[in-house]
């Protein structure tokens, strides 16, 4: 048999991996079809929505809800009373605390779930939550962790023993009833006695702001109990659909079979949509109980005040190197404010998530690292934001602190980077904070950063614009941001990585069908990353079918095998693997077939591209699509019908994607406005599977990292008011404030991954964060600047200019 | 409550005619009352832009507006602009150049992006920029929203001046 066509062609034609595939999302979002949560519409369908607390922390002495109950459209009206008796009113977190689901007798933030009114629709709902009386009893608030860890105020009464001592929290003894955990990484008394006899020691406190993912969309669910098959559905904004199929049956005592979650289309997640929230919980029970579909559905106020805040971490942090700047050591001490529970979305071994990465792209020999957690009267959370967990904040530390110890020095921050960075052949290199690092070419990616923005020219314009500055012939100032950062993602190898005890593999089945298309399914979900496009291209490079023929279907726990979902950048290092070794399966079986149609033994074939040949005489083959015809209609020896293949991949080790990144800025000193004159972005998530949607990722990572770095944050008053509950108050940058992004790469694949990929969906954000906060310090640092704490937005930059006395 | 109101629109061109209460949002119209869920809600405050439709020819925020306010109206939704049949341009440049990712703000923009260029044909980068603000995108970074509007902009002149 011959065929017409080259070869190039046929890998032309399989649209698969490296090639910038259009999305198959897209039809359906141009045009108004995407299926949001919000859009699930079923028969007899009721609202429900909280009564929340004004108050940040108080006494509840008692809630009356028949009012509401005689409001038109009212049907029910939920208390921690009612959800007592089922064992509801409280719920596991992922981090081994447990939430309110609804208030029980006192409440710890503003904006908590008080009550859940049950309407026909949701005006019904607003109307029935006007007419619950709720009568509290104010306690003192505390906002401040350090005030916390001082203060008398029992915020948890679970923290306290019969003895009146600290009872055991979930990760060992409490240092104080309001304390959560300490956490520690490398060698204390080592790294101390390293910074105490060093030539040149750096210190800075740095506060890393609070602030929220903030997806358009919002955290919403539908729960459905059928009463008469005994069977639950419930859909919802789900980046971890399994997971939630499981805590669902753990806590509610329903049987999984009998629980079918769905995450459909997903308004975007960057972490808000991990954990489990209170809402969920109540549409569950809401549906019990009045036997009919409820929805619930978060405002945006809602969900800036109460689901998922980021960061928050008060960092203290010592650096010492030689006169010379080779760094010796790295010490670390971080106060982390959860709130009132401990709601992070981290690995259950790792309280404080991957902070331990923060010795950055550097070979730093003595490293020590404590975190300790404390509950103040804010809202839960402590979600990735964008990044993998907690890296963004080990990312920024890091980052700062290698800026304050060039200015220690008297020398260049650039070259202080790269004497310092790890160096290519020390791959794979253990850091002192315990990682294993897979790959990487840290030099080569930074020296093609610094020509291509001209790095010495960039300093010597920023000179002569000082010197301009101080003849009083410009009031602006200019300041360059560098920043390298090392991501881990792809949580990871089941051995240290789990979420409520639950290993954190991922997985990938795959059916070929008779005609030589496929479905894929997989147990992560996309949230607009375009998984359908990239997955679909994976197999097609595996299995040799076009991915216009390979269908991607993740989200429905019914249908998709186990896997613990999206986030962290997680899907392709750990879900990218299961589906390019499921593919393998199907490949390794076609091999057989096509042996065997060819007559010849399995070794004499081989494949290529989109067939297997047999071995010295290519035109001699079979296409995986007569193949996949051929696994259901012949009767072949020792070869079962069929070609369907499944896996489930337990990473051996992290993936460590890496960047360098340079911003150029004009900051007008006299209305603290920044201008991002240039940002240049290099990325190695090591092979590339569609350069169009990295750079889409890279794009919009950016971006959030501007907003995080330039402006956007939760805040509160001294009595807990959430301060930045709208859009009014909290930053969301719009075209209008954004700059046009440069992108480049440079591929370092990762050596344990079955296609070298790494992920990239975080890194933008992570290594964006401190390359936008160094290039406003930058511009400061000739005036005797070493460190302000973010966001910098235009009040805090001319605050800057003015502490410095450049008003004049 | 108050009083239901007899309220008549056209929207997408087909007539629609009800009893509301004056505080129906028209977001609320669209999505509950008449299944018309292109339109998103992301803030009820105006500031997003993800309910933007155009009303009697001027873009506008479907959440901060009453049913009742738009009495008499025409309305037109992301599934007035295009469809399978008849893609409008914008719907094919933003899925040329990558536009958009998880796709809640799209239906917004694209409404907002076809009255921008019909208000400004060659529109800048400025231009567009500027007159995409009121249009929030948490996913892209803009960049790549900015090069498909400028696309579609030369896609629709060019089958204008081939037209005439
Ligand atoms: S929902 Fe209308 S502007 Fe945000
Ligand atoms: S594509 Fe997600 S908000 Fe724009």
């Amino acid at each position: 048999m011959k065929d017409d066509i080259t070869r190039d062609e046929r890998v032309e034609n399989l649209k698969g991996m490296g090639c910038s595939r259009k999305r198959v999302e897209d039809a359906r979002f141009t045009q108004g079809k995407g299926n949001y949560v919000d859009d699930i519409k079923l028969d007899g369908m009721l609202f429900g929505d909280f009564v929340r607390s004004p108050y940040a922390h108080a006494r509840i002495t008692n809630i009356d809800t028949a009012a509401a109950l005689e409001v038109p459209g009212v049907i029910a009206v939920l208390t921690a009373a009612d959800l007592a008796p089922l064992g509801l009113h409280w719920m596991p977190t992922l981090a081994g605390d447990k939430q309110m689901v609804l208030a029980d007798s006192k409440v710890l933030f503003q904006g908590q779930e008080v009550a859940f009114v049950v309407a026909e629709d949701r005006y019904a709902a607003a109307d029935g939550i006007e007419a619950v009386e709720v009568e509290y009893e104010e306690l003192p608030v505390i906002v401040d962790p350090f005030d916390a860890l001082k203060s008398d105020v029992v915020l948890r009464e679970d923290t306290v023993g019969e003895d009146g001592k600290p009872t055991d929290g979930a990760h060992g003894p409490r240092k104080h009833h309001n304390h959560i955990f300490t956490w520690e990484a490398g060698d204390k008394d080592p790294t101390e006695e390293v910074i105490a006899n060093a030539e040149v020691v750096a210190e800075e406190t740095m506060y890393y702001h609070r602030t929220h993912p903030c997806p358009l969309e919002t955290c919403g669910s539908v729960a459905s109990m059928d009463k008469v098959n005994g069977k639950l559905t419930l859909w919802g904004t789900f980046q971890a659909p399994h997971a939630i199929r499981t805590i669902v049956s753990l806590i509610s005592g329903i049987e999984e079979h009998n629980i079918r979650v769905i995450s459909p289309d997903i308004g975007g997640g960057f972490g808000n949509k991990v954990g489990a929230y209170p809402g969920y919980v109540c549409s569950v029970v809401a549906s019990i109980v009045t036997g009919k579909p409820v929805k619930w559905i978060e405002d945006r106020m809602d969900n800036l005040m109460t689901t998922a805040f980021a960061r928050d971490y008060h960092m203290t942090g010592k650096i010492s190197a030689t006169k010379d700047g080779k760094i010796t050591g790295l010490h670390c001490h971080v106060t982390a404010d959860h709130g009132g529970f401990d709601a992070c979305a981290d690995p259950t071994k790792f309280p404080a998530g991957f902070m331990n990465i923060c010795t950055g792209s550097y070979d730093i020999p003595t490293a020590y690292l404590e975190v300790d957690g404390v509950y103040t009267n804010k809202a839960p959370g402590g979600v990735s934001y964008r990044c993998s967990f907690r890296v963004t904040e080990a990312v920024y530390f890091i980052e700062r602190m290698i800026e304050v110890l060039a200015i220690k020095l008297n020398m260049d921050a650039a070259e202080l980077r790269r004497i310092n960075f790890i160096k290519k052949e020390q791959f794979p290199y253990t850091a002192a904070l315990g990682w294993e690092y897979d790959s990487g070419d840290y030099h080569t990616a930074w020296d093609k950063a610094l020509e291509t923005v001209d790095y010495n020219g960039l300093r010597a314009e920023q000179e002569q614009r000082v010197a301009d500055f101080k003849a009083g012939k410009t009031r602006k100032l200019m300041g360059i941001g560098l920043s390298f950062f090392t991501e881990i993602v792809g949580a990871g190898p089941v051995k240290n990585c789990d979420i409520l005890g639950l290993g954190m593999f991922d997985s990938c089945e795959i059916r070929i069908h008779p005609t030589g298309s496929a479905i894929a399914r997989l147990g992560t979900i996309s949230q607009g990353q375009g998984h359908a496009t990239t997955f679909a291209q994976i197999l097609a490079s595996e299995i040799g079918l076009p991915a216009d023929s390979i269908t991607i279907e993740e989200g429905d726990t019914d249908t998709a095998p186990y896997g613990l979902g999206t986030y962290g950048s997680r899907s392709t290092p750990v879900a990218g693997a299961a589906t390019a070794m499921a593919g393998r399966k199907i490949r390794a079986k076609a091999q057989m077939i096509a042996a065997y149609l060819l007559e010849v033994h399995d070794n004499d074939v081989e494949f290529d591209v989109d067939r297997f040949v047999v071995k010295g005489a290519p035109e001699r083959f079979k296409t995986m699509k007569e193949i996949a015809f051929a696994a259901y209609n012949q009767a072949i020896p020792g070869v079962e019908p069929g070609l369907e293949a499944v896996s489930y991949y337990d990473p051996p080790n992290m993936t460590y994607p890496f960047g360098a990144y340079i911003c150029v800025m004009d900051i007008d000193v006299d209305t603290g406005v920044p201008e991002i004159r240039r940002f240049y972005a290099l990325d190695d998530c090591g092979t590339r599977i569609n350069p169009m949607i990295i750079e889409g990722q890279v794009h919009g990572g950016l971006t959030e990292a501007l907003a995080v770095a330039l402006g956007q944050e939760i805040a509160y008053d001294d009595m807990g008011n959430c301060k930045t509950g709208t859009l009014m108050d909290f930053f969301l940058p719009t075209a209008w404030e954004v700059p046009n992004y440069e992108t480049d790469y440079t591929v370092t694949p990762s050596p344990h991954h079955p296609i070298g990929a790494k992920g990239v969906g975080e890194s933008p954000h992570v290594g964006g964060v401190p390359c936008f906060s160094n290039a406003v310090q930058d511009a400061f640092r000739p005036f005797g600047n070493t460190h302000t704490n973010m966001p910098h937005d235009h009040w805090r930059i001319w605050k800057t200019a003015s502490d410095l006395g450049l008003h004049g | 409550m108050s009083k239901k109101m007899h309220i008549k629109l056209k929207v997408n061109g087909k007539d629609e005619e009800f009893l509301a209460e004056p505080r129906e949002l028209l977001i609320y119209t669209l999505r509950e009352r008449l299944n018309i869920t292109g339109p998103h809600i992301g803030c009820e405050t105006s500031h997003c832009g993800a309910c933007t439709v155009t009303i009697n020819g001027k873009s506008v925020k479907s959440c901060t507006m009453f049913a009742a306010q738009a009495d008499g109206a025409e309305v037109t939704t992301i599934e007035g602009i295009g469809g399978p049949d008849n893609l409008h341009p914008l719907q094919e440049a933003f899925r040329e150049h990558h536009g958009l990712q998880c796709g809640y703000c799209t239906p917004g923009m694209i409404t907002r992006a076809s009255k921008l260029l019909e208000e400004n044909p060659n529109p800048t980068e400025e231009e567009i920029r500027f007159g995409m603000a009121g249009n929030i995108c948490r996913c892209t970074g803009y960049q790549n929203i900015v090069k498909s509007i400028q696309a579609a902009a030369t896609e629709m002149n060019a089958a204008k001046e081939a037209a005439e």
